[in-house]
């Protein structure tokens, strides 16, 4: 056994430093994997149920296709900003989730663009009826892949999202805004109470 | 493995929670041990990261199995670093973990032990 006072091999060093290292970057990535775990913010997803509820039956009542998605759009936006804001209260309790929650934002980014893309390319053509479907299918297949490390409730609520995406195309277009409450709304009350009972936040 | 022994001989003082399997007066037991073996560091940093975990969700996180994530947290339990929770949901026994104050602290050294060595290698 080395005592304190006995000179280290010249290699010594460089194996303590290289082994602190690893340990560090183990302890840090262990970390962040964790916290992507329970880092989907449920009580701010609950929050987007509500007002996407709210929203719908603003929607409901409207005639002109135009103005309904108008309405939508509104909760979208009014959706994602609640979403930034439960994803910067969650960093502040958990700041070692920043990077799964940026691996997250990246995972779910490009097929909320897609479906973006693809809501002006149906509403120019006036194909109204395929866009909650577009909605609903690239959403869930977004937080499905997104969420593929995540606790395993959510990508089970991104899957529910992508068949009620798939119900949407094979009903009347009158089920439209139906179908975007029961997902945007009730799906995230449901899964968000429960992620943010089950796993905090 | 002779960067891991070096390491528990280096490090600065600190307390060691694995006593009974240390030799009294060995350098070895300057480095907490009990959280230096990998599943035990993986738990314990799991749970700093991403707060109390159930059984299940900690196995499925470090891919680890029933027994080995068992062993582990018992020993980690043992000595404070933890506290698990059993109950039902349902019927189903659910176990969670959560780590104690105790707990972090002993990561919060631990940490300190790496950023010294480091330091210590650079200089």
């Amino acid at each position: 056994m080395a005592s304190p006072s006995a000179k280290p091999r010249a290699d010594q060093p460089i194996l303590l430093h290289s082994k602190a290292m690893d340990n560090l970057a183990f302890i840090r990535d262990t970390m962040e994997r964790s916290s992507v775990f329970t880092g989907v913010p449920g009580w701010g997803a609950a929050a987007m149920g509500v007002v996407a509820l709210g929203f719908a039956a603003v929607a409901e009542p409207q005639t002109d296709p135009a103005a309904w998605l108008r309405v939508w759009l509104v909760a979208a936006a009014v959706g994602i900003s609640i979403a930034v804001g439960a994803i910067t209260l969650k960093l502040k309790r958990a700041p070692s989730s920043e990077g799964s929650l940026r691996k997250f934002g990246f995972g779910l980014a490009p097929p909320l663009a897609a479906g973006a893309l693809l809501t002006g390319v149906l509403a120019n053509a006036a194909q109204w009826h395929l866009i909650s479907g577009v909605w609903l299918l690239l959403y869930g297949v977004g937080v499905m892949t997104a969420g593929a490390y995540s606790v395993r409730v959510v990508p089970i609520m991104g899957a529910c999202f992508a068949i009620l995406g798939v119900a949407a195309f094979f009903t009347p277009a009158a089920w439209s805004n139906g179908w975007l409450a029961a997902g945007f709304g009730a799906l995230h009350i449901v899964f968000g109470t429960f992620i943010a009972r089950r796993h905090g936040g | 493995m002779a960067a891991k022994s070096n390491l528990a001989k280096s490090a600065p003082a600190v307390p060691n929670k694995e006593g009974p399997t240390a030799e009294p007066g060995s350098q070895a037991l300057q480095l907490d041990r009990l959280i230096h073996e990998r599943t035990r560091l993986a738990i314990i940093s799991a749970l700093a990261g991403g707060g109390p975990q159930s059984f299940a969700d900690l196995k499925r996180l470090l891919d680890v199995t029933d027994g080995n994530l068992s062993v582990h947290a018992r020993k980690l339990e043992e000595a404070g670093y933890l506290e698990c929770t059993k109950s039902f949901a349902g019927r189903v026994p659910r176990t969670e973990y959560a780590l104690t104050k105790e707990g972090r602290k002993a990561l919060e050294r631990y940490l300190g032990h790496m950023e010294a060595l480091i330091d210590a290698a650079r200089q």
